[in-house]
């Protein structure tokens, strides 16, 4: 039996999640891999979800669907499962999947799971984070419906050249579905964004302010990093909300996470411990960031940096 | 405006996190429970409401007995009167249905939750009470005003926000900045010890999914002190392959 993803587009592209969703989604099944898809796409992306493991794509391309309305998206979706007659949905978090995936479990009967970090085993039991991270949790899905919502950094991308056929989709949306409006959206472009990013840069409030983030920003754009920040310094507004990491803040599990004049409280740690290689820069040798940290580098920001980005520019 | 919050009972942010009898049971000895921080938001934002609008606050909390001092530190912040319903709460299908059993009768304008817990981090809880009740649920929430029955969010998606219009009745999931953490005071403290708190019972018992055992994470390798940016530059390249 086929297993669905939902596909997130972010403004008309595929997110990268999403495409490890689908390879989850194909590790998980016997090569049955419906990716739904809604909203405008870019160009031919869609076909090339078959090279992530997609056998078939479903795509509503209707512009109502473009803003990302999560009761619309749960219906469409339900849609979908009852049409290809799918009892498991699989999903990348994020700030739009969840809160949709929460929707469509009800709907469906389904159990739904986050935070999901492995394949599920023949009992439907699967592990996922808990804790904010700091502990994991083995939890079975005991309904005859499953939804899966993956964190990231849990699947290795398949890549193999295969290319997934396009049939359309028409879910029947009611206006009901609408009815949260969407007045406006600011969104930063061009830039890597922080819950996707295979590599992060973050400064604290050892950076003493806001004027001193050139150095982040140039470092983060050899690595071609996102940045972020630890709470205090988008309290203080030095820095968008957005950028901020942490347990109130977002949860960021990159290859690379470079922590500069931030002292590594816990509440800091929990968004960042799923990171596979930390480095920490302080010039205080007892910061208890370096307790988490696998390369450490004791010595003042403003000295450090700067040579650390020449280093990388010339390496690379 | 008549509000419900919805909180949780949870480990301090600087807990140590461990398991007992077996890895099969979170081990509760020299751990602070507290209100969860996103919950504590939520709280705080309907105590502005409340001072901007009138109106009424409950707060709710689906578990065991010990929960309670929980529930009182939320009303010595500022809600009316509480509700626990009197069960385990280690399903997030088995809680939102118990809390929408509750918000079926009452008709709250505003149900807000945070927009996780910080134990089981599902941010699933807001969703399916909305669905469940049959109205929007949004999150996660930085910013919420209330105008003659319209409400007007701010949601944090990837790289930025939307701004969002939707008439009650909602459920919310509340995140930073959406309002400053309340510290209860000692009036506060004395009138919660006499807000009523009234304990139910579950009305259903049906659950979603089922946790067998938990584990820790492996411990961290030792940590490589480096001077020298250049030593720094081909380690990440050629130890963690990373350039
Ligand atoms: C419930 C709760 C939730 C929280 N959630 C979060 C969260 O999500 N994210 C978060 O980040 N915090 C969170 N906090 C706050 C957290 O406890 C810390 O206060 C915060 O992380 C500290 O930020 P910081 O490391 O930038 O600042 P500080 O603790 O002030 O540390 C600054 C560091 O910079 C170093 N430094 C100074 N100058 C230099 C220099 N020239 N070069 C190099 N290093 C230098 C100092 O040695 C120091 O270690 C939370 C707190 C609570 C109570
Ligand atoms: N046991 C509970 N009792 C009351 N509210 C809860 C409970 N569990 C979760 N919630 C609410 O639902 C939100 C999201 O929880 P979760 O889906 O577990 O991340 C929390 O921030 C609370 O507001």
């Amino acid at each position: 039996m086929a297993v669905l993803v939902f596909v997130e587009l972010s403004d008309g592209e595929v997110k990268k999640s999403s495409r490890e969703a689908v390879t989850y989604a194909s590790a998980m099944s016997n090569g049955d891999v419906v990716a739904v898809v809604l909203g405008t796409a870019a160009g031919d992306q869609l076909k090339k979800l078959g090279n992530n493991g997609a056998s078939k794509v479903l795509h509503a391309n209707n512009p109502k669907f473009d803003q990302g309305v999560i009761s619309a998206y749960a219906s469409a979706l339900a849609e979908a499962m009852q049409k290809t007659q799918s009892d498991s949905l699989v999903l990348a978090e994020s700030s739009l999947g969840n809160p949709v995936a929460a929707r469509v479990s009800i709907k469906m009967d389904a159990s739904l799971v986050t935070n999901v970090v492995a394949l599920p085993d023949a009992h439907f039991n699967v592990k996922r984070s808990i804790y904010t991270g700091k502990a994991s949790a083995h939890t079975t899905l005991t309904k005859d419906k499953k939804i899966l919502s993956i964190k990231k950094g849990a699947v290795i991308l398949k890549e193999d050249g295969a290319e997934a056929p396009i049939e359309n989709f028409n879910p029947s949306i009611e206006d009901s579905d609408f009815g949260v409006k969407q007045v406006s959206r600011e969104k930063t472009t061009g830039k890597v964004l922080l819950p996707e990013a295979d590599i992060v840069v973050s400064g604290g409030r050892g950076l003493k302010g806001p004027e001193n983030w050139g150095m982040i920003e140039d470092l983060a754009e050899v690595l071609g990093a996102a940045t972020g920040c630890s709470k205090p310094v988008s309290d203080m507004d030095w820095r968008p909300h957005h950028e901020h990491v942490g347990q109130t803040g977002i949860k960021v599990a990159p290859t690379l996470y470079i922590a500069i004049g931030i002292s590594g409280a816990i509440q800091h740690l929990a968004g960042v411990n799923q990171s596979k290689y930390i480095v920490v820069i302080n010039k205080d040798a007892d910061a208890p960031f370096f307790k988490a940290a696998d390369y450490g580098v004791v010595g003042d920001a403003f000295e450090v940096v700067p040579k650390l980005t020449e280093a990388i520019k010339a390496i690379k | 405006m008549k509000i419900l919050v919805c909180i949780t009972h949870v480990p301090d942010t600087t807990s140590r996190i461990a398991f007992t009898n077996n890895n099969s049971e979170f081990d509760n000895s020299g751990v602070q429970f507290v209100i969860g921080p996103y919950d504590d938001y939520a709280l705080a934002r309907a105590v502005e409401l409340k001072e901007q609008m009138g109106g009424s606050i409950t707060v709710l909390n689906v578990g065991e007995a010990v929960t309670e001092p929980t529930l009182r530190k939320a009303l010595a912040i500022g809600a009316d009167d509480a509700i626990r319903i009197n069960a385990r709460a280690d399903d997030s299908f088995f809680v939102a249905s118990q809390i929408a059993e509750v918000a079926k009768t009452e008709n709250y304008d505003l149900i807000l939750m945070g927009r996780e817990s910080i134990d089981f981090n599902g941010g699933m809880v807001h969703g399916m009470v909305g669905e469940l009740l049959g109205i929007p649920s949004l999150s996660p929430v930085m910013k919420l005003e209330v105008e003659n029955g319209v409400a007007t969010l701010a949601r944090e998606i990837e790289g930025g926000k939307e701004i969002l219009e939707a008439l009650l009745p909602l459920v919310v999931g509340c995140q930073e900045p959406i309002a400053e953490w309340k510290i209860p005071n000692m009036r506060g403290i004395m009138t919660a010890r006499s807000k009523p708190l009234k304990v139910i019972e579950a009305t259903t018992h049906s659950v979603a999914t089922k946790t067998t055992s938990y584990d820790l994470p492996p411990e961290k390798g030792a940590i490589k002190m480096v001077d020298d940016m250049k030593e720094l530059a081909r380690l990440l390249k050629e130890e963690a392959k990373i350039l």
